[in-house]
């Protein structure tokens, strides 16, 4: 426990010194948000669903990549030294989450201040984004190991993530509704939640289980 | 020319399911009339399917607990071949979507997860094919295997149900009680006579197809795979 906190600590403390790459994907959401304004104006609320998580999913790519392409050889090997597999996945599932979920935070208030809000219920909203944001870091993470692995650079990840990808943000797409108004069926909602967060848990265990076979060399 | 008793089993499995298959009479169900006999062809392409891809899994779990690279390549065979029934029940599919729901492609849940399969696999295929040096591409690829197969098979056996659907079997299927692959009641003795031997037939030759690849491939690269 103790060395998955230090694992973190070096995570975030590296966040902090190297703030261009932070910044840069700060950069990224803003001008990609910025983009689509010029380009829709305040779009319809089934339009604006789609485009926040196809926005998330290029930003989960781009800020998730990084978690492992970052680490380099020689400090993998240090890694490898100092602690286990399970720690270290841990600890980088836990980092990638915490990033995208700030992300996600500033893409709403993006999409708010520029798409307008069609929301009806923010706050049904915000859980939901936060969710998406937990089910896309979570599965990124993995595949940027295996993406950081085949020394690929992060166009691998996204050909592999992609299809991956794809049950989860039509799920999150159709809970989303909920948000702007769309009645559902009894249980519906509470179902794909869990159906959400069951698929998020199995993602752990899976990352948990099959990353001591990508890491040794 | 040696021939195993499943090739054989393989061989009368699908010449009874040609010949009887397309003779019987057939229940007259809704508007599918005699494109009800495609059942006997687009369903069992699902359970080839499903069976290479799960026996694909079970190669790549043996490869990383033994590193053998046999195990790998019988894991890469399987997944072409399931690729290839994949795309065949596809074209099936959607030659009898056409004559019954009017539409080759429709959206429908079904073929939604289907689309999103053969994306998964042709992605497994192209991680394959960016490394060169063999252990680690085994290694690699087996873990996105492993990974890629348990996100996928709990949302086909879950989305399905949980949403309307063309196919029988979604949510408010009438007697099929959920069950994505099969329309429950509407399954006559008859036809399910023909349908099983038809489903381990086609299965059957899914499996002699990637041994005679694996095969090949052994022989072909007989001086990199030892024992």
């Amino acid at each position: 426990m103790s060395k998955i906190i230090t694992l973190l600590k070096k995570d975030f403390l590296l966040e902090l010194r190297q703030q261009h790459t932070f910044f840069g994907i700060l950069l990224y959401v803003a001008s990609t948000i910025f983009v689509l304004y010029l380009a829709m104006g305040q779009p319809e609320s089934t339009v604006y669903d789609g485009l926040f998580w196809m926005i998330q999913l290029f930003v989960c790519i781009n800020a998730v990549a990084k978690s492992f392409m970052q680490e380099s050889k020689g400090r993998m090997l240090y890694f490898y030294t100092i602690t286990s597999p399970v720690q270290f996945i841990i600890s980088k599932l836990i980092y990638s989450s915490v990033i995208m979920l700030l992300m996600v935070l500033v893409s709403l208030i993006l999409f708010w201040v520029l798409l307008g809000n069609p929301v009806m219920n923010p706050l049904q909203f915000i859980g939901i984004a936060c969710l998406g944001g937990l089910s896309l870091s979570l599965v990124f993470t993995l595949m940027s190991a295996i993406a950081a692995k085949a020394h690929q650079n992060a166009a691998i990840m996204a050909i592999l993530g992609f299809p991956l990808i794809i049950p989860q943000l039509l799920l999150l797409i159709r809970l989303s509704k909920s948000a702007f108004g769309e009645v559902f069926r009894e249980g519906a909602l509470l179902q794909i939640t869990l159906l959400l967060i069951g698929l998020d848990i199995l993602v752990v265990v899976l990352s948990v289980v099959l990353f001591p076979f990508l890491w040794k060399d | 020319m040696k021939l195993k008793w499943w090739k054989i089993l393989c061989m009368v499995f699908l010449c009874f399911t040609f010949t009887a298959g397309f003779l019987i009479r057939v229940p007259m169900v809704g508007n599918l009339h005699q494109s009800i006999r495609n059942f006997f062809f687009h369903v069992p392409m699902w359970f080839g399917q499903m069976g290479l891809l799960s026996l694909s899994l079970v190669y790549s779990i043996a490869y990383l607990r033994t590193q053998n690279l046999r195990y790998d390549i019988y894991a890469s065979e399987l997944a072409k071949t399931g690729i290839i029934f994949g795309l065949l029940g596809l074209a099936t599919g959607s030659i009898w979507a056409k004559y019954t729901w009017g539409e080759f492609w429709s959206n429908d849940p079904k073929q939604v997860c289907v689309a999103i399969a053969l994306l998964i696999y042709m992605a497994y295929l192209v991680l394959r094919g960016s490394m060169n040096d063999i252990d680690k591409k085994a290694r690699i690829s087996g873990v996105y295997n492993i990974f890629a197969f348990f996100i996928y098979i709990p949302l086909i056996m879950i989305v399905p149900r949980m949403v309307q659907s063309l196919h029988p079997g979604g949510m408010e299927g009438a007697k099929g009680g959920g069950n994505p692959a099969l329309g429950g009641g509407s399954l006559d003795a008859t036809m399910e006579m023909i349908f099983w031997p038809a489903v381990f037939g086609w299965l059957l030759l899914g499996i002699w197809i990637s041994n005679l690849k694996i095969r090949l491939y052994l022989l072909a690269n007989k001086n990199v795979i030892h024992e």
